[in-house]
């Protein structure tokens, strides 16, 4: 079979599976809320409500679709699409799985192979928030374009934390290429274990630059009525719902390679091994390659059901409390941590970043326990 | 004034490290929402599963007929004082020779009109009946209603037909099946 054939496959494979897991995000999330409100969610249509999406889809299109008189039409018809697009863009250049053998010759399972993969990814994602800009903007109105400035000044303020944080990653690894970083943590070798303050201010970011609960401030109901979206109805609306779906399947799979070792797992090479030994070479690669990507999606799915997770428990941040937190907190603790870490490359020292979280947690416990004793349960008489 | 005694006092010395972390606090709201989602669920899958209704429910009334399917009522008009809302009518009529085997009583009702957007279902008329003839079932709903003129039922609805004898839920008071 041609190579060309095989990743033109892939990249339709990897098209067609992000759309699908945002799809049935939605599902998930009306499931994951219902479980987590002991109610049952979607059972309706379909088994388990397996069709609900579809059926979501079919009334979303046949909604009125609204352009309202004021509105700056183009850009308001180009602010979802630009979401929707720089959200199906993300996933391009993550490593899918390791190799696969096709009449002799290696590929990637992965679309493009880019050696700055994760600074594509950063620019794909800050272009994001010109979607929520220009829709919120073109809408003409005060409450969406209040949410589009706050959607755009919190992924200003959470992208540089965000930076910082993945500079320890880069400076462990010594490459931009998100491949490269996958395969730095062969094994269980991950860096969430060397990283683990780094990972906490990735996450807390990928959270704030999904616009998700806690920090889903732009389209904040309470103040902002539907804030950037406001004016939005139909399939342009079912756009932007979507692009954060796909959004969150995105920041997962980055999530996943950054942290939790990408389609690695703990004895991939005795599993590889074994299978070469009884399936032959090519084939048992392959399967091999099949099994990695399995634990990949595995741990995809597990970072967006921590999405709804968080989502379902947490109330939303105040403003003020968005911001502090992301400039007074973040950053400086991303900052120790670059250096910490660059600490630990010099001296050969790679548990340094742990230094960091043992202070704080020590200092944390001391303090609790000094601290004269809060009145926390309700008293009864 | 002291209403409840659940008020909680406000606590507004600085928070820990421990609390500004949100970690801690995080995590434990996390594992409660955890617990919740193995938890079992509340919902009542409706129309598959009905959960059964109270033996003492009242609902849609039926005007009783006897054993052998004579009208009971005999327009004494007791439930019409009765009703707290006033929502029963009826004209009474003597009953003609001929006619022993339709109506129990020398006296029946010609007309019984229940105005179902007045009735408040305090089953007051059913207390009320000398002759055991109106009843708030036990087991039905009154329907709802799509246009205004549906809303009163007369005895074309409200009179038992022979052959769906309806339950009246007297049993559960005098251990006689009606």
């Amino acid at each position: 079979m041609d190579p060309l054939l095989v990743k033109a496959l892939i990249i339709i494979a990897i098209f067609g599976i992000t759309l699908l897991i945002a799809t049935y995000s939605t599902w998930a999330e009306r499931k994951v809320a219902a479980f987590i409100q002991d109610r049952n969610g979607p059972n309706r249509a379909g088994w388990g409500g397996l069709l609900q999406p579809i059926a979501d889809a079919g009334k979303m299109f046949f909604k009125e679709d609204f352009i309202p008189a004021s509105a700056n039409k183009w850009l308001f018809i180009f602010g979802p699409s630009l979401a929707m697009l720089t959200a199906l863009m993300a996933s391009a250049v993550i490593p899918f799985g390791d190799t696969i053998l096709v009449g002799g010759q290696e590929i990637q399972v992965q679309a493009i192979e880019v050696n700055i993969g994760i600074l594509y990814v950063f620019g794909v994602v800050s272009l994001g928030v010109y979607g929520i800009m220009i829709g919120g903007w073109a809408s003409n109105n005060k409450f969406s374009l209040l949410g589009a400035v706050r959607a755009a000044s919190q992924n200003i303020s959470y992208e540089l934390a965000m930076g910082l944080s993945i500079i320890a990653i880069l400076l462990m690894s010594g490459s931009l290429s998100i491949r490269a970083i996958v395969e730095g943590q062969h094994g269980g070798n991950w860096n969430i274990l060397y990283q683990p303050l780094g990972f906490i201010i990735f996450l807390t970011c990928a959270f704030a630059e999904c616009n998700r609960t806690p920090f889903d401030l732009p389209e904040c109901e309470t103040e902002l009525i539907g804030g950037y979206h406001t004016e939005y109805s139909s399939m342009k609306l079912g756009f932007y719902l979507f692009a954060e779906y796909i959004n969150m399947f995105a920041s997962s799979a980055v999530t996943a390679c950054l942290f939790l070792g990408g389609f690695n797992y703990p004895f991939m090479d005795d599993v590889r091994n074994g299978l070469i030994s009884s399936l032959g070479d090519v084939t048992g690669h392959n399967v091999a390659t099949a099994i990695g990507t399995l634990v990949f999606f595995a741990k995809i799915l597990f970072g967006i059901f921590f999405f709804m997770w968080v989502r379902w428990t947490l109330p939303r941040f105040r403003y003020d409390q968005l911001m502090s937190l992301g400039w007074k907190a973040l950053i400086p603790l991303a900052i120790l941590n670059v250096v910490l870490t660059a600490a630990g490359v010099l001296l050969e020292m790679r548990w340094l970043p742990w230094l960091a979280v043992i202070v704080i947690v020590a200092v944390a416990i001391v303090q609790a326990a000094m601290a004269p004793k809060k009145q926390l349960r309700t008293q009864r008489v | 004034m002291k209403l409840t005694n659940r008020a909680k006092p406000i606590d507004n010395s600085p928070m820990t490290v421990a609390e500004r972390l949100y970690i801690p606090a995080i995590a434990n709201g996390m594992g409660i929402t955890l617990k919740h989602f193995f938890k079992k669920k509340a919902t009542i899958n409706y129309p598959e599963v009905q959960r059964p209704f109270s033996p003492v429910f009242r609902g849609l009334h039926v005007l009783k007929r006897d054993e052998q399917g004579r009208e009971r009522c005999t327009a004494c008009g007791l439930c019409a004082v009765a009703c707290p809302a006033e929502a029963i009518t009826m004209t009474a009529a003597e009953r003609k020779k001929g006619e022993e085997h339709l109506y129990r009583e020398e006296k029946y009702a010609a007309e019984y009109e229940i105005n179902m957007l007045r009735c408040i279902f305090c089953g007051l008329c059913e207390e009320a009946c000398p002759k055991a003839a109106i009843f708030l079932q036990p087991d039905k709903i009154a329907p709802a209603f799509y246009e205004r003129d549906e809303v009163i039922f007369g005895k074309d609805r409200l009179v038992e037909k022979m052959d769906d004898r309806a339950t009246t839920g007297i049993e559960k008071y005098t251990g006689v099946k009606s």
